[in-house]
């Protein structure tokens, strides 16, 4: 799709850039201490850290990604809303109060509150930056999605754009400027989604497209004269040439439907069907062929209608989808070409799992189980949601911002699903990129929303950066440099290490951002999930379950799960894809690791502990 | 290298209680996750089925997950800040 900035997406975009500048210089002043910088001195209201919960959690990941693949592939996007907010379940039973009753600013320090051990120190905060570097690219890769429909910019100058102000956030006032930043958007978030939902529910579902939405034409094969002719998977696919414009056609028997295309010329050139993008001919597409009411009579519209009949009508219906799997990949003549070809889907068969995730082999319950158990396993191991327990007064404050924080991430989670199939059947999804989907969507209701949404979700991937670099920092500064390395720093110098290193992690999370351009931000996050869940939470658990566990177990189970997570990640079929290698000959068919590696994780700190009981005579129990 | 907590924190006497019962409430949500990954992967038909005003198990199931959790945390809550103020006091009273 052709994006052309708006003056009023501008001025919105640049209001909230501002707003989030001037917070953060206004708190600036908080962050002199090392507590302050690092914990935000311990003093956020529960109810603000609660919200500014969810706004570190609903990274780019649940709004762009989670969205997108629900537009795309319907229920299965929905998945990764179930497991997300499941993960805040161990969060609050497990984990909440014992982390802030034992650490101090980061969650390596509750994790050797028993010991005080060299080895918990390093691989912990080795773990911190793997997951937050993990963390990092898929929300980077969010914001370069972001910009260019918001502003007309290029994908790199997006990445560069959010790592030079969340450097500016962090380095000024730490966790602070990063709390009530998170706060703003998650608030905003919440509340701006709501109101894209009420609209969808109030529009409904109709037959009846807007004139932006691609509608295929279907011509005789014989009324015109083919140019080239290629075969693809089964599919024959045909080049005409209409008005001094080459675009591609699909063979259905005697009849030609019309396709989309992408082209890469040899001379360098991208062509959408067959012209330059600013002709405007690559349109959004998804719309429906079938709606019936109750009694299976055939209607085109619904009108405004309830939760439940929403997905009753959509269960009915039949949908226009474009999935990646159905593009065809050709070359002609020297040129690279992507033909977009569509597929007609039953309602009823996006409402369940199946479309993305298959659980019809072993393999693919297999990854499927993994997924289901990294989501819920991951939440309580992210080292940027585990230091937000340090910014309020006590555990009844954590338990409370918690709380808060199921309620507004689950009200969200929620409505990804009005999002998600909202844009699947409002005919605004772009080919090229799905994450943009719920964006879209609301460019469908208007302008102003459309600006105004973007302008959040931009502040979104600002919010979630800032705590993930915080977090890193945190890594550095305090359990590196301070305890690892027992660095003497006095509190000021302790600041200015953790400012450094927010620099250098922001730095590299621009590099990784634009290396990872294209990638589905949500898959991204849930390897993120993948590697917390296998290196940080059999620790934590064990920790406080059980008393034979050494200083050696937990180092031990921290590096052999981290590295057991990303190998698997490292070898399976989805990163041969982005390496430009064949999936098929992947090391492994596996691409979620968690059924593997968190197991694993969990039997060497086991093992190791066994091995290693004399570590722990005389050491207090601190469960 | 010290750890304590960023702030001064008052006595809890009620950890140890509360430990027991999110135990307990994280197995019972366990649960009923596992149920819902269970029939997803064998049972992929099942989730097809119409259960509440014409809206399939998939979706009632994924919502009924996400409101359960919000309520569980809720009761939780509760019943951990009663039992906190009524430990803090009989504490009082020694």
């Amino acid at each position: 799709m052709n994006y052309i900035a708006s003056p009023i997406a501008i001025t919105i975009f640049l209001a909230f850039v501002g707003l989030v500048l001037g917070m953060s210089f206004f708190f600036a002043r908080k962050a002199k201490s090392a507590e302050g910088y690092f914990a935000a001195g311990g003093s956020i209201h529960w109810f603000v850290n609660g919200i500014a919960f969810a706004g570190d959690y609903l990274s780019a990941a649940s709004f762009l990604g989670i969205c997108g693949m629900i537009a795309i592939y319907g229920f299965d996007g929905f998945l990764y809303s179930i497991g997300y907010l499941a993960g805040w379940i161990v969060a609050l039973f497990v984990v909440a109060e014992p982390m802030k009753r034992l650490g101090k600013y980061t969650f390596t320090d509750a994790l050797d509150a028993k010991f005080n051990s060299k080895g918990i120190q390093l691989m912990a905060a080795i773990s911190t930056l793997a997951v937050s570097l993990f963390y990092l690219i898929p929300q980077m890769v969010g914001a370069g999605v972001l910009v260019t429909p918001l502003l007309g910019l290029p994908h790199w100058v997006g990445v560069i754009m959010v790592g030079a102000i969340v450097i500016t956030i962090v380095a000024t006032a730490g966790m602070t400027s990063t709390t009530y930043v998170q706060f703003l958007k998650g608030g905003l978030l919440i509340i701006f989604s709501a109101v894209i939902s009420v609209l969808v529910l109030k529009d409904g579902l109709t037959m009846e497209p807007r004139s932006e939405t691609f509608i295929p034409q279907t011509i005789e094969a014989s009324s015109v004269t083919a140019i080239a002719t290629k075969e693809y998977h089964g599919k024959t696919f045909i080049k005409v040439v209409d008005n001094e414009v080459a675009n591609w056609w699909i063979v259905q028997g005697d009849q030609l439907q019309e396709a989309q295309s992408k082209t890469s010329t040899a001379s360098g050139d991208t062509l959408y069907n067959g012209a330059p993008k600013a002709d405007n001919k690559f349109k959004a597409v998804g719309y429906l062929t079938s709606l019936t009411d109750e009694e299976g009579t055939e209607i085109v519209k619904t009108g405004k209608v309830n939760i439940f009949e929403y997905f009753s009508f959509l269960d009915r219906s039949e949908i226009v989808r474009y999935p990646k799997s159905e593009i065809a990949k050709l070359e002609d003549e020297g040129d690279q070409v992507q033909i977009f070809c569509p597929v007609v889907t039953k309602g009823s068969d996006l409402l369940v799992p199946g479309q993305y995730f298959s659980t019809q082999t072993f393999v693919g319950k297999l990854n499927f189980i993994s997924l289901m158990l990294a989501l819920f396993c991951g939440t309580a191991s992210l080292p940027h949601i585990l230091i937000r327990y340090y910014t309020v007064p006590s555990q009844r404050d954590a338990r409370k911002s918690t709380i808060v924080a199921i309620a507004a991430i689950g009200f969200f989670y929620v409505l990804t699903l009005f999002l998600g199939f909202g844009a699947m059947t409002h005919g605004v999804i772009d080919l090229e990129s799905g994450n943009m989907s719920a964006p879209l969507l609301a460019k469908g209701f208007g302008i102003v929303l459309f600006s105004i949404i973007s302008a959040i979700a931009f502040a979104t991937v600002l919010g979630t950066v800032s705590g993930l670099i915080v977090a890193a920092s945190g890594a550095v500064a305090h359990d590196l440099m301070d305890n690892f390395f027992s660095i003497k720093m006095t509190d000021t110098q302790k600041v200015k290490a953790g400012k450094t290193s927010a620099v250098v992690v922001g730095i590299l999370a621009i590099i990784l951002g634009i290396a990872f351009k294209g990638m589905n931000v949500s898959f991204l996050v849930g390897w993120a999930f993948a590697v917390a869940a296998s290196a940080n939470l059999p620790s934590i658990i064990m920790l406080l379950f059980w008393k034979k566990t050494t200083a050696k177990g937990i180092a031990w189970s921290i590096g052999v799960g981290m590295v057991a997570a990303l190998g698997i990640i490292l070898s399976s079929p989805k990163m041969y894809a982005q390496y430009g290698l064949d999936p098929l000959s992947a090391l492994h068919t596996l691409d979620n690791p968690g059924i593997i590696s968190i197991p694993i994780s969990f039997i060497v700190l086991v093992v190791v502990s066994l091995m290693t009981q004399k570590e722990n005579e005389g050491l207090e129990d601190i469960r | 290298m010290l750890h304590e907590p960023a702030v001064r924190q008052e006595k809890d006497n009620a950890s140890d209680w509360k430990a027991k019962l999110g135990i307990k409430l994280f197995w019972l949500y366990c649960i009923i996750y596992m149920g819902f990954v269970g029939v997803a992967v064998f049972a992929p038909n099942l989730m097809k089925t119409p259960v509440l005003a014409g809206t399939n198990l998939a979706i009632v199931y994924g919502l009924v997950l996400i409101v359960f959790a919000v309520l569980l945390g809720l009761v939780y809550n509760h019943v951990c800040t009663k039992k906190e103020n009524e430990m803090s006091s009989k504490q009082e009273d020694k």
